[in-house]
């Protein structure tokens, strides 16, 4: 029964269906477009927004980065990767950020600046920022309409009141060209930024949630943030002053990821796998 | 190094996949295969549930999703619903009369007697719920001796082939209002279409009928208890088999392409003081009607949706007063797949949102601590 699948899993109405609501959302950057969203043969929860999206747009000529926190190698990513390669025979993947035409990620923007012939894939969970003010869709949909973003204003108002910090760690509001605020998918809030004024085009897609978005090239993507409170990224500044850095490539300039090593001690390495394996190649090779 | 926990995935997965199927097979040589037959047959009201919330009457691919699954009704409507997004639809059948099942069951809680008599049909309604030890041990030869014992005092053909319907009474006798033929659309077919609230009646009927039973009861349990009002009377309760019928891709002649087994379950409900469903004949108040239907044999599936699309009828027109009448809070939340998918999410790597988490923490503790001093 296998054999009997398409190339790329989806039968090609699906997948025609997800182009053309990738071009609405071109279109009208950080509007959600619902679309009917099949079941994929993972979780729901596991990518399988960014899944579709990725096996709608891919081709024969197409090189796929999957990563999963940062990382190629880890469960999620492998798994991905490989339903990706055993369904769409012909196409190539790759660890190396260059050489992707088309990258899939969850939870981080690559370190290294996209370029204007790669596409980026975010898998998302929440696809609405404004959830967390209003649970109805119904409602949200008016409010997003109206670019009424008053009551997220006010949420991140009282966060400063009570805590003084804005305490929206990821899924940081992001206004996009102007109108529209997106949830720009759990990445950390040092990876915002990247999306304003990207060479390359990124698409959002919830399977779940049954939504797709876009942040197109050379689009504004603010972080919502007030005149005397600036947006904060995360801080890796040690005790010493110090930016910390990667316990391997030394670099001082992306994300890390912080745990427990075997001694007991806190140690830092970079969250972008491939970053940090090209930082050694630089140093060593 | 701290640090195997995302390095080797691929490795861990196939590991993790081998560890699974030696807990299918872990009887070792002295266990037998299950056929997909026995399930289909042995397991019935377990098969009955995977092809209702699978979305997908494919009773030979519905057993073999219970087998590859372990018994997990999650995860093997899960597989039948993945199936289903490499089909295409290629052809849509006319609205169906479900007058014309083949019932091996009906019953009705409103009348003594209905057209067509009651037919209890095979139920656990009355029974006893005492563990039949002598199943434990069950030979072959005493399974197989069961029926022809049971089939040889069934008198042949003493079951017509089709019931008239209840409802169709109570709308004669201008209970229920009549059948409003040009109030039809097209049904909204939520396999092609994303629910955009609000979303028609159709919409809600189709998701609920492929909802995970566990979740429609819950809801319409809450109902039931005094989180709503529908205080519901079964008019019908019926099983049986509808056959499909088909236009022909050439011919456009309707034919017939098999036959489902289903359950249909139509609730009236007391009218409230405002929102009497007119009568058009006499603008009299009358009864309202909450439907439930879904593939297989799943009583308690039907019942919950037929109530709950009674509470969504009240909730689109005056508005929610409990979430069983919230079309978005019923309908976003009840779906097996996708509620367990997001469930399951949770046991995947979440670092760098944490690293997020713990430096907003860390900032926002340092800070109270510096205006403490």
């Amino acid at each position: 029964m296998s054999s009997a699948i398409n190339f790329a899993f989806l039968d090609e109405y699906a997948k025609r269906e997800i182009r053309r609501s990738v071009l609405k959302a071109i279109c009208i950057p950080g509007y959600q477009v619902p679309y009917s969203s099949r079941e994929m043969p993972m979780g729901r929860g596991f990518g399988t927004g960014g899944l579709q999206l990725t096996l709608a747009l891919i081709g024969e000529d197409d090189c796929l980065k999957v990563i999963d926190q940062g990382s190629d190698d880890s469960v999620n990513a492998v798994n991905l990767r490989k339903f990706v390669e055993m369904t769409c025979p012909g196409i190539n993947t790759t660890t190396r950020l260059q050489e992707a035409t088309l990258i899939q990620s969850r939870h981080r923007i690559p370190e290294r600046p996209l370029l204007a012939h790669q596409i980026l894939v975010l898998q998302v969970p929440y696809p609405d920022a404004l959830v967390i003010v209003e649970p109805s869709e119904e409602k949200r949909k008016t409010m997003h309409g109206e670019a009424d973003y008053s009551r997220l204003l006010v949420k991140l108002y009282e966060d400063i009141v009570k805590f003084k910090e804005i305490t929206i760690s990821h899924r940081y509001p992001t206004r996009i060209n102007g109108h529209y605020i997106i949830d720009p998918s759990p990445i950390p809030r040092y990876d915002v930024p990247k999306l304003n004024q990207s060479e390359s085009l990124t698409l959002l897609g919830a399977g779940r949630e049954k939504k797709i978005y876009a942040v197109p090239p050379y689009c504004s993507a603010e972080p919502l943030a007030f005149n005397d409170v600036p947006f904060r990224i995360e801080d890796f500044t040690g005790a010493n002053g110090e930016r910390r850095t990667c316990m391997i490539c030394s670099t001082s300039n992306s994300f890390l990821d912080e745990f427990i090593d075997e001694q007991g001690s806190r140690v830092y390495q970079c969250s972008d796998s491939d970053y940090c394996a090209q930082q050694q190649e630089c140093v060593h090779g | 190094m701290g640090y195997v926990a995302i390095k080797g995935g691929g490795r861990a997965i196939q590991n993790a996949a081998e560890a699974l199927e030696l807990l299918r097979v872990q009887q070792g040589e002295s266990g037998l295969p299950l056929n997909i037959e026995q399930i289909e047959n042995q397991l019935y009201f377990l098969h009955s549930r995977i092809v209702s919330e699978g979305g997908l009457y494919h009773p030979q691919l519905a057993a073999l999703a219970i087998k590859q699954s372990l018994g997990d009704t999650l995860e093997a409507s899960f597989a039948l619903r993945a199936y289903r997004s490499t089909k295409a639809r290629l052809l849509e059948t006319p609205v169906h009369n479900t007058a014309n099942m083949r019932l091996i069951r009906r019953i009705s809680a409103s009348f003594k007697d209905i057209p067509g008599g009651q037919m209890l049909g095979p139920t656990t309604d009355y029974a006893l719920r005492l563990l039949r030890m002598e199943l434990l041990n069950e030979s072959t030869e005493q399974f197989q001796a069961v029926a022809k014992d049971l089939l040889r005092h069934v008198p042949t053909a003493t079951v017509p082939d089709s019931f008239p319907k209840v409802l169709d009474s109570l709308r004669d006798e201008g209970l229920l209002p009549n059948i409003n033929p040009a109030g039809h659309d097209g049904p909204f077919d939520i396999t092609r279409e994303p629910l955009v609230f609000p979303v028609p009646r159709s919409a809600a009927l189709a998701t609920m009928a492929r909802g995970e039973t566990g979740s429609l009861l819950a809801i319409a349990y809450s109902n039931m208890r005094g989180y709503g009002d529908v205080h519901p009377t079964v008019a019908e309760l019926r099983v049986g088999y509808l056959p499909v019928m088909l236009p022909h891709p050439i011919t456009g002649e309707l034919i017939e392409a098999g036959e489902v087994l289903m359950t249909e379950c139509e609730v009236v409900a007391m009218y409230q003081d405002n929102e009497c469903a007119t009568n058009e004949r006499n603008s009299l108040p009358s009864f309202s009607l909450g439907y439930g239907a879904c593939f297989g044999h799943n009583e308690v599936k039907a019942i919950s949706m037929a109530i709950l699309d009674r509470a969504l009828q009240k909730g689109m027109k005056d508005g929610a007063n409990n979430p069983s009448e919230d079309p978005e809070f019923v309908l976003l939340h009840i779906d097996g797949i996708d509620s367990m998918g997001f469930a399951s999410h949770y046991k995947m790597p979440h670092y760098v949102t944490f690293q997020s988490d713990m430096d907003r923490l860390r900032t926002t503790q340092s800070k109270q601590e510096s205006s403490h001093e």
